[in-house]
Formats: C-alpha cells, sequence, structure tokens
C-alpha cells in the first residue's frame, strides 16, 4: 500500500458508507432514497474492491468492479422503471403503502 | 496518498453519505450521492485504478444519478415524507456501526501475518491491463453482462411505456 | 518538487487562458459573424473615447460589465442553493476538460522536457467523456431550481439531448481509439505527425472522416448550439432552462455555452486535424519532403505549433458559429430521431469497419 494510507484505512471508510447505507435503506420510506443508499452500498463496496486489487497486486479486483458498475446500471434502470410503473397507479413513494403484496 | 489528505477526502465521503441517507428532501440526496461517487472516485485514482475511477464517474456519476434526478423531477417526488426521517440517533447508529465494523475488521487483519505489498506490475490500472484480464480470463462474465444489459433495456422501456 | 508543481500549475493556467481567450473571441465573432451573414454591421455602439474598435469595445468590455452590475434575481420559492449551484456545474466541467487537450509538443527548458499539456492522464479521452457527462447537472439543476414550469420542461429535455448525445460521441470516439491505439490526446496528436507517401500529414480526418462528422454533429448537440438548441430555444421558450437566471448567473450559462463551443473545437482540432502538428515540423525544426530542413530551437517550434493550434481551434468555432446563424432549428422529435437513429448506428457502423481495417491493416504489415 502507498505509504500514509494502509489497507485498513479504506476497509475502515467502505465499512462506514456501506453501514450508512444499511441504515438508510432501513430508516427511509421514499422509494428513490432507499435506491440511492443501494447505490451506496454498492459503492463502498466497490472501494474494498480496488482497494485489495491494489494490496494483491492483482487486476482482478478492478475487473470485479466493472461488473458491478454494469451490474449497478442495469438494476438502476429497471427498478426506476418499475418505480415510475408503480408511481403510474399508485401515486405514491411510500414504501409503507406500497403494501399490496402482504399478506 | 498521504495520511491527512486521506483523513480529509474520507471525513468529506462520510458527510455526503450521511446527506444522502439522512437529508429531507429527494434532489439534495442525489446531489449528496453525485459528489460521494466523485469523492470515491478520487480514492480510485489514489489506489492506481484509473480506468475505473473514470469509469466511475462517467457510469455512476454521470448516468445513474442523472437517471435518479429525472425520476425525481419527472415524478416531482419532492414531498417530505409522512414519518420523520434520520434523527440523530440514526446518524449515530449508522456511524457507531459501521466504525465498529472497520474495527472488526482491522483486528481480523492484524491476525493475517502482513503480506509485503507485491511490487504493481507495468501499467497496472490501465486500460490495457483491464482488458487483458476482462477479454482472457472473464470473458463469459463480459458476454453475459452484455445480455443482462440488453434484458435491462428491453425491461425499461417496456415497463416504463406501458399505457396506464 | 517545488519546480514540478510550478510547472504543472503553469501549464493548466495556460490551457485554461487559451480556452478563455478563444473564447471571447468566439463570443465577439458570434456578434460580428452573424452581422455579416445577416447583412449588418452588428453592435458597435460602445466606445470609450469614441473608439468603438468594430464593436470589441461593446462584446468584450460593455456587455461583461452589463452583466456583472446586473441585479442577481432568484425566483420565490426556489431553491436557492441548488439556483447558485447550477451555473457552476455547468462551467467548471466544461473548463476542467482543457486540462487534458494538448497544446504543443514538448517544450525544452532548463533542462528538462515540458509535456504541454494540462494533465497527462493515459485516460484523457474518458476524462473528457467523464467531464461531459457531468455537464447535464447544471441543465437539470437550473431547470428544476427556477420554480418553473418552462424551465423545467427545458432542463429535462436538453439533459434527455445531452445523455442521448454523448451515446453518438462515444462511440465516434472508439473508432479513433481503434485507429491510434492509445486514449491519451497528446499521443493521438503526436502519432498526426507521421507523413503518408513522404508528403500527406497523417491527420485523423484522413483515418476517420465519418467519426470527424458524428463528432461534430454530436459535439454541437452536447452544446445545446443551433440547430439543437431547444432546450434553451430563445424564440420558444423564452431561455428555456435559464430563463429565471440574471446578471453574473446567466453570463456564466452564457461562458458555458461558448466554452463548450471552443472545447468541441479543440477536440476536433486534436482528433482529427493533427491538435499542434503544424505540416512537416518536428521538434527539432522543419523537414520538407524535398530535402531542406530548417532547424529551429525548442522556444520556437513550441510557439509556432500552439499558435497552430490556435489557428484551428478559431477556424472550428468560426465554423460552429456559422452553422448556428445559418441552419434552423430541430424540433425536438427530430432531434431524437437524429441521435438515436442516425448517428448511433452510423457510429456503430464505422466502429466495426474501423476494427476490421485495424485487423487487415495490423496482418498486413
Amino acid at each position: 500500500m502507498p505509504p500514509g494510507a494502509p489497507l485498513t484505512w479504506y476497509l475502515g471508510l467502505s465499512a462506514v458508507v456501506f453501514a450508512i447505507g444499511t441504515v438508510g435503506v432501513l430508516v427511509r420510506r421514499n422509494i428513490i432514497v432507499i435506491f440511492m443508499a443501494i447505490e451506496l452500498m454498492l459503492n463502498a463496496v466497490n472501494l474494498t474492491f480496488v482497494a485489495f486489487a491494489r494490496s494483491l497486486g492483482s487486476m482482478d479486483g478492478q475487473v470485479i468492479v466493472f461488473f458491478v458498475m454494469t451490474v449497478a446500471a442495469a438494476e438502476a434502470a429497471v427498478g426506476l422503471a418499475i418505480i415510475l410503473a408503480l408511481f403510474r397507479n399508485r401515486e405514491t413513494t411510500n414504501a409503507d403503502e406500497l403494501v399490496t403484496l402482504r399478506w | 496518498m498521504t495520511a491527512p489528505v486521506f483523513l480529509l477526502l474520507a471525513v468529506l465521503v462520510v458527510a455526503a453519505a450521511l446527506t444522502v441517507v439522512a437529508h429531507p428532501s429527494p434532489v439534495y440526496s442525489a446531489c449528496a450521492l453525485v459528489v460521494t461517487l466523485f469523492l470515491l472516485s478520487v480514492f480510485f485514482v489514489a489506489l492506481d485504478a484509473q480506468l475505473v475511477a473514470v469509469l466511475q464517474v462517467i457510469v455512476y456519476a454521470g448516468a445513474i444519478v442523472v437517471l435518479f434526478l429525472f425520476v425525481i423531477m419527472l415524478l416531482n417526488l419532492t414531498q417530505p415524507e409522512s414519518r420523520p426521517t434520520a434523527g440523530v440517533p440514526v446518524v449515530a447508529v449508522a456511524v457507531g456501526g459501521g466504525i465498529g465494523i472497520a474495527a472488526l475488521v482491522a483486528a481480523a487483519l492484524r491476525r493475517v501475518p502482513p503480506a509485503g505489498a507485491p511490487a504493481l506490475p507495468e501499467g497496472f490500472g490501465d486500460t490495457a491491463a483491464l482488458a487483458r484480464r476482462l477479454f482472457t480470463a472473464y470473458v463469459l462474465p463480459f458476454e453475459l453482462t452484455s445480455v443482462l444489459l440488453l434484458v435491462a433495456i428491453v425491461g425499461a422501456v417496456g415497463l416504463a411505456s406501458r399505457k396506464g | 518538487m517545488p519546480a514540478d508543481v510550478a510547472i504543472a500549475t503553469a501549464k493548466v493556467l495556460f490551457a485554461l487562458f487559451l480556452a478563455l481567450q478563444i473564447m471571447g473571441l468566439g463570443v465577439f465573432f458570434e456578434r460580428k459573424v452573424s452581422a455579416l451573414i445577416q447583412d449588418r454591421i452588428g453592435a458597435n455602439r460602445a466606445a470609450i473615447f469614441g473608439f468603438a474598435g468594430l464593436g470589441l469595445v461593446n462584446t468584450l468590455i460593455a456587455d461583461p460589465i452589463k452583466f456583472l452590475l446586473k441585479e442577481d434575481i432568484t425566483p420565490a420559492q426556489s431553491d436557492r442553493l441548488l439556483h447558485f449551484i447550477a451555473p457552476c456545474a455547468s462551467l467548471v466541467p466544461a473548463l476542467a476538460t482543457f486540462a487534458v487537450v494538448p497544446f504543443g509538443d514538448v517544450l525544452a527548458l532548463g533542462g528538462r522536457l515540458i509535456n504541454l499539456q494540462g494533465a497527462e492522464l493515459n485516460v484523457g479521452l474518458l476524462f473528457v467523456l467523464a467531464m461531459a457527462s457531468l455537464g447535464v447537472y447544471g441543465v437539470v439543476l437550473a431547470g428544476w431550481a427556477s420554480n418553473n414550469r418552462w424551465s423545467l420542461l427545458g432542463g429535462i429535455r436538453g439533459s434527455a439531448q445531452m445523455i442521448s448525445y454523448e451515446v453518438a460521441m462515444g462511440l465516434a470516439l472508439i473508432g479513433v481509439v481503434l485507429t491510434y491505439n492509445t486514449l491519451d490526446l497528446q499521443e493521438i496528436a503526436r502519432a498526426q505527425g507521421r507523413l503518408l507517401w513522404g508528403w500527406l500529414p497523417a491527420w485523423g480526418i484522413l483515418y476517420q472522416p465519418l467519426a470527424f462528422v458524428v463528432f461534430l454533429v454530436a459535439g454541437i448537440a452536447e452544446s445545446k448550439r443551433i440547430p439543437f438548441d431547444l432546450p434553451e430555444s430563445e424564440s420558444e421558450l423564452v431561455s428555456g432552462y435559464f430563463t429565471e437566471y440574471s446578471g453574473a448567473k446567466h453570463l456564466m450559462f452564457m461562458m458555458s455555452d461558448f466554452v463548450e463551443v471552443v472545447l468541441v473545437a479543440a477536440l476536433v482540432t486534436t482528433l482529427f486535424f493533427g491538435g499542434w502538428q503544424v505540416p512537416y515540423l518536428a521538434r527539432d525544426g522543419f523537414h520538407f519532403p524535398w530535402g531542406t530542413a530548417v532547424a529551429l530551437p525548442s522556444l520556437v517550434v513550441a510557439l509556432l505549433q500552439v499558435t497552430a493550434f490556435a489557428v484551428k481551434v478559431i477556424a472550428f468555432t468560426w465554423l460552429q458559429i456559422v452553422i448556428r446563424w445559418t441552419l434552423p432549428r430541430f424540433r425536438y422529435d427530430q432531434l431524437m430521431r437524429l441521435g438515436w437513429k442516425g448517428l448511433l448506428p452510423v457510429s456503430l457502423a464505422n466502429v466495426m469497419v474501423s476494427a476490421l481495417l485495424v485487423l487487415l491493416a495490423g496482418r498486413g504489415a
């Protein structure tokens, strides 16, 4: 690792951002913000992968990040389309009110 | 990347991430997300991952969050939520939990004998290096990802354009 | 170490200086060239002690002073912070891109070779695309923060247009990357110094003519210039997404418009017209194909190259201004159709043909 910023620090930062994202998913009721918190979690994981890639000298970590980004883009597109369709039917984005599948 | 620069950027990242999660207005959350992604891209550059850093800005900050902003503005989702959002205790839990996990990770890593950082090959993090890895060892996931993107395009267009 | 920092700062400042000077010239051209095309004289009333300087005083001194002294109005119930940030978000990425545009080859100064490029990134072209994607935020935030239905409409249409043409722009650039096998703009500019058949400078336009056309059209659409200026259509949406901006913020939007014009011109020059290359000029002087060689000191060579770069950029800025005052505006659906059904397939075909040709040329060599 380059001097001054050991691997542990990067992992620590990634853990903190991941925790913040998780809290966002659990606490917020607005679907879009929940989605954004999920993106935050994915990015924290990206940081971990890149940090380990640098620490182990292997490009595999960066390839995985490439795939994570692509899948996240696809997921964001489909997820937002679902939200649009939901909004058209229910006029709400409050996750507390989107409970039709609950039995 | 020297320690003070790292600490400064890390504080900014955490602040931006907290804004994403805690701010009542979704538009501000989206803007804070852009800032977070951009700062993470700076970290990627410091970690010798130049291509991934630029891709992060192009794909994540420049396309995905724009999509989020579009949906927020088209649906005019700027009304405050019914239940009050992240207060101080929630923020504390978030940061506390994160630091706790970080401490566990640090402790775990200390048990592993410290491996000397291997000398990085020439052109590490370069486009050529990533491409070489991608098209040899990971060519199957690459092709599957392109199929996935096609499916996502078809699905998104189909879902969003249904009438009524 | 301090010398490196000083040199890097000087290079970046010089690149910015060049960009802003040509932008100022572009603003002046806009008024004068439009006047010439429309058979009138143009602004020439503002004068200092009777010296009106062909309208230069009006455009470059009176106009900025007017903009800066106008009252800065923020609409009621609008989002003040975002209203303030949007013009910055529009201008900063456009200016930041100039960090990777090379304006000369190398300058031998004090025993070291200084690469005349603001920042030597080995992913320079992707940096350009990244800054182009970040430019969308200025538009979308301006439209939303104005608390005005028409601004929002202009903002959303503008950003949809920008992200559509980003795709075509990126694909056109892939053809260029295939030809030169590098993403670094300085290497691409250097590679265009070769001579084909001993006398023809191997500029990019000879290798990628289709990519040039696609990139130019996509670049004009990205900067929302006429014929693609529906988001700010002056005769229809008042000013579209920046209707509610006055004074200095309006000036920043205007500036970002012209900075993007200069940026597209600079990128087109670097990728397709040799950048700073002067035909037959190498690092140590002229080497004419008929045998004569003129030795020149490094400073003179660098000056010639910077001047050539500036001249070419000014030429393409002028071209975009003439296009602006000649063509009518695209309707929104025509605009989107051109982007997705016109430019995208063409640039995809260009990528495939380029790849095939590069493969065949590599086999034969």
